[in-house]
């Protein structure tokens, strides 16, 4: 455990299972993050991350395991626990005939936000998205990413302390998605808990305080960014050296530091660390010490794809399914 | 804050939203509008001539029960929207807020409501300049406009099931097709009873759209009653409380796939 106390988790699961008919989904997971943190879950199609979010929204009960969110269990709390969490689920849910203001205020009115307050909070949330113009323009005429944009929008309206966002970027052009980004940092930087779910690995490098791997229904590696590729290991210093001449010497001072002997590839010394914390200032130190002049020195660090093909054997690629507009996909 | 009071809030608001749609997708308009005219003046001047109905004018006949027929099928308004918000996600939305879990659907069924009005209006209009005549005081015409309105609302909830039940928007409207429309054509609505093969009159007979036509004829021209007014209240509570209980069950547990 990380030495939290659990009142502290704003989500936490044991042994999450769920079947449907002939699948399982879920084979018993577990989950956990602190209040204010972003926990990822990430993993291929079909790896059973929609189904981890619906239970833990109240959407679906699960066959077995236990679940608490916001300290209120899932089954037998559902109902005080909905009023605590915000989803926005993997197709945008806005209802096309409504205008965008509309919908944030129907979703404002169905929290029992006091009267009044709907019409300010859309008005708000429709300026910080960026959609004030098309405030009263109907939904069906917005593109796929003013929808998904819209979608969020509707799950901030009553500011939940828990937020789950179920592949809240798929199918979003590069800006739009850096800017759903930068929002949900800022939800977290105001204290919300936000549980995302994604098929992108820079998405939960840039913005998850932990990352779960799930494949095949099961958490196979659990971690920070840094702690998943300090599993796989392969961290690297490449070492630009003033004097090639001088790479003899720099591989015999180094080696004894080094998880393997290091070597020039390309013109650059290259030495797999051993251990990541003060393996810069230590290799440094020593070719000071032997008088060898550096130009360059750079920590290379393996990407979560290189986790993932480690832990499951196969690579994370996105599905190619998926369209421009994430909420047309189906199936 | 009470649960009640939210309760009755939630749906208005999503009976709101229901509604709105009509002018805005203005195509199921003419499902309230146009296709009851269509069926009044084909019936009427197709069929008129060829049907006898003893005691009556065919018009005068017809009217009472081509409109409950037309009231059990403005329901579909609900399975095609249902169907819909479970297909794109609204549903998973609906079903994650703090809101009663009954008003999405009491919503709907309650927007209904004001579409039924609407092509009941149209009817009655159209009727009387084809020639029908209420014959009945107006006490006993509201009765009947009320009864029209609450079997609709009944068939609502039977929508409502069906939306929740099947695979598609288009599904959920043949299958609403296909298990209401026998239905009223075994009854007394087009023609008499007495006038069908055994069996099916045999079976015309306790159907509940005779007893509801039955019932609109005493209210609206003044025909003998005998128990089909009483009969075709119950038949329309007991329709909405069974359906809505079934449909509120799926709701609980709808899984969108
Ligand atoms: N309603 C359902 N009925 C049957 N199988 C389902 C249903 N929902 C999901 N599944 C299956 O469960 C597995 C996990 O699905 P899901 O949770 O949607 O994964 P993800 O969101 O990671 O793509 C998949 O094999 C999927 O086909
Ligand atoms: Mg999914």
């Amino acid at each position: 455990m990380r030495g939290i106390a659990a009142s502290d988790l704003a989500i936490e699961a044991e042994g999450l299972r769920k079947s449907y008919k002939d699948v399982e989904a879920l084979c018993g997971i577990d989950l956990s993050a602190p209040a204010g943190t972003v926990l990822a879950l990430l993993g291929p199609n079909g790896a059973g991350k929609t189904t981890a979010v619906r239970i833990l929204t109240t959407l679906l009960p699960p066959d077995g395991g236990s679940a608490r969110v916001a300290g209120l269990d899932v089954v037998s709390e559902a109902a005080q626990l909905r009023s605590q969490i915000g989803l926005a689920g993997q197709y945008a849910a806005v209802d096309e005939n409504l205008t965008g203001a509309e919908n944030l205020e129907m979703v404002g009115r169905l929290y029992h936000l006091p009267k009044g307050e709907p019409r300010a909070r859309a008005a708000e949330l429709l300026e910080r998205f960026d959609l004030s113009d098309a405030a009263d323009r109907l939904v069906r005429t917005y593109s796929g990413g003013m929808r998904r944009r819209l979608d969020l929008a509707a799950a901030l309206v009553a500011r939940p302390p828990v937020l789950f966002l179920d592949e809240p970027t798929t199918g979003l052009d590069p800006r739009s998605r850096i800017g759903l980004w930068e929002t949900i940092e800022g939800r977290v930087a105001e204290g919300t808990t936000v549980l995302l779910t994604t098929q992108y690995l820079d998405e939960a490098d840039r913005l998850a305080d932990s990352i779960s791997v799930i494949d095949h229904g099961r958490v196979i590696a659990q971690g920070s960014s840094d702690e998943l590729k300090d599993q796989v290991g392969g961290e690297r210093l490449d070492i630009t050296l003033e004097s090639k001449d001088d790479a003899e010497r720099a591989i015999a001072a180094l080696e004894p530091i080094a998880a393997e002997r290091p070597a020039m590839i390309d013109g650059l010394l290259r030495m797999p660390v051993r251990e990541r914390k003060g393996a810069i200032a230590e290799a440094v130190r020593r070719l000071n010490e032997a008088g060898i002049g550096i130009d360059d020195v750079a920590m290379r660090r393996p990407t979560l794809d290189d986790v993932f093909l480690t832990l499951t054997g196969h690579a994370l690629e996105p599905d190619e399914g998926e369209g421009a507009d994430g909420e047309e996909a189906e199936r | 804050m009470s649960g009640f009071g939210n309760a009755v809030s939630d749906t208005l608001v999503l009976a709101q939203r229901s509604l709105k749609r009509i002018p805005r997708a203005p195509d199921l308009l003419l499902s309230f509008t146009v296709q009851p005219i269509m069926f009044v003046l084909l019936f009427a001047y197709v069929f008129g001539g060829a049907i006898a109905t003893p005691g009556y004018d065919y018009i005068d006949f017809l009217m009472p029960g081509i409109i409950v027929q037309t009231m059990s099928f403005g329901g579909f308004v609900t399975a095609l929207g249902l169907s819909e918000d479970l297909k794109k996600g609204l549903v998973d939305r609906f079903r994650s807020l703090p809101m009663s879990r009954g008003a999405v659907l009491a919503g709907r069924t309650l927007a209904d409501i004001g579409t039924n009005s609407i092509s009941v209006a149209t009817m009655i209009v159209v009727g009387v300049i084809a020639g029908f005549s209420f014959d009945a005081p107006l006490a006993h015409i509201v009765a009947g406009i009320v009864l029209l309105l609450l079997f609709g609302y009944a068939f609502s909830w039977v929508f409502a099931f069906i939306g929740l039940s099947s695979s598609s928007p288009e599904a959920s409207q043949s299958l609403g097709f296909i298990v209401i429309f026998p239905l009223t054509f075994v009854s007394s609505a087009f023609v008499p009873v007495e006038s069908m093969p055994g069996a099916l009159q045999a079976f015309a007979e306790v159907n509940p759209f005779t007893i509801v036509v039955d019932a609109m004829r005493a209210l609206f021209l003044g025909a003998p009653a005998g128990n089909s007014i009483w009969g075709a209240f119950a038949w329309s509570i007991g329709i909405a409380a069974v359906f809505a209980f079934l449909a509120v069950t799926k709701y609980k547990r709808a899984v969108v796939r």
